[in-house]
């Protein structure tokens, strides 16, 4: 049975917003929360690769977070990213790296409207150990 | 002289679910050979021939080894060891 993300709106809309800004470049960030189930608090980061096709957290930017979190007995409840030329699906390279098994990982797609505001897909996946599942996704107020 | 590690929540299967461990070394490369003594295979999900892996970020108090003397750097008593898998993709 696949697992369900309950995103609120506002949420979905931060990290829309965030993907289109950085497009052609992939954007990536967390929502933290107080456990998996609960992602609650948006943290917009850096992609340190500045690429079109890969992303990376810079390595101090990447402690920080972590230790930040830590001290707020927070966890990455979604760790997301934009594809910017492709479809919202993990990329053989997301599921080769992914290292929260307890993560959704979320994608989107700004490949059909770039910058600008238009329809978006927003898919969320549980990666562990190379296998990949979807998620359903449920958006609240 | 013991060392504080922290372990990532993907490699905590092999220090029994524990957050934090300690360890023992002068280098890090010492740290990490006697925390693979300890917790069997924690060591090559860490390092590789050429040493460090790509996607693993091990910091020394605030510090990303790569900035210091990776496997080389050395480690004191007191000092705090942080192992963070990156976070990317494409």
């Amino acid at each position: 049975m696949p697992r369900t993300l309950r995103l609120r709106q506002e949420l979905v809309e931060q990290l829309v917003a965030h993907a289109r800004a950085d497009h052609p470049d992939e954007a990536c960030g967390v929502i933290a929360g107080p456990d998996y189930a609960t992602p609650s608090r948006f943290i917009p980061m850096v992609n340190a690769a500045r690429s079109p096709t890969f992303y990376e957290f810079d390595s101090a930017d990447l402690l920080r977070l972590y230790r930040d979190m830590d001290d707020r007995d927070e966890v990455p409840a979604v760790i997301y990213h934009s594809h910017t030329a492709t479809e919202a699906y993990p990329s053989r390279t997301d599921i080769a790296y992914a290292s929260e098994p307890d993560a959704h990982y979320v994608l989107v797609s700004t490949r059909e409207t770039g910058n600008d505001d238009g329809p978006y897909e927003v898919r969320s996946f549980h990666i562990v150990d190379g296998v990949v599942t979807e998620d359903d996704v449920v958006v609240v107020p | 002289m013991a060392v504080e590690v922290r372990i990532p929540t993907i490699l905590r299967p092999y220090t029994g679910g524990e957050k934090v461990v300690t360890a023992e070394g002068a280098s890090l490369q010492e740290l990490i050979a006697n925390l693979d003594a300890t917790y069997a295979g924690i060591g090559e999900r860490l390092v590789d021939e050429s040493g460090l892996r790509r996607f693993v970020n091990v910091y020394l108090n605030d510090e990303d080894v790569r900035f210091l003397d990776g496997l080389a750097t050395e480690v004191t008593e007191g000092d705090s060891v942080t192992i963070l898998p990156a976070v990317a993709g494409g």
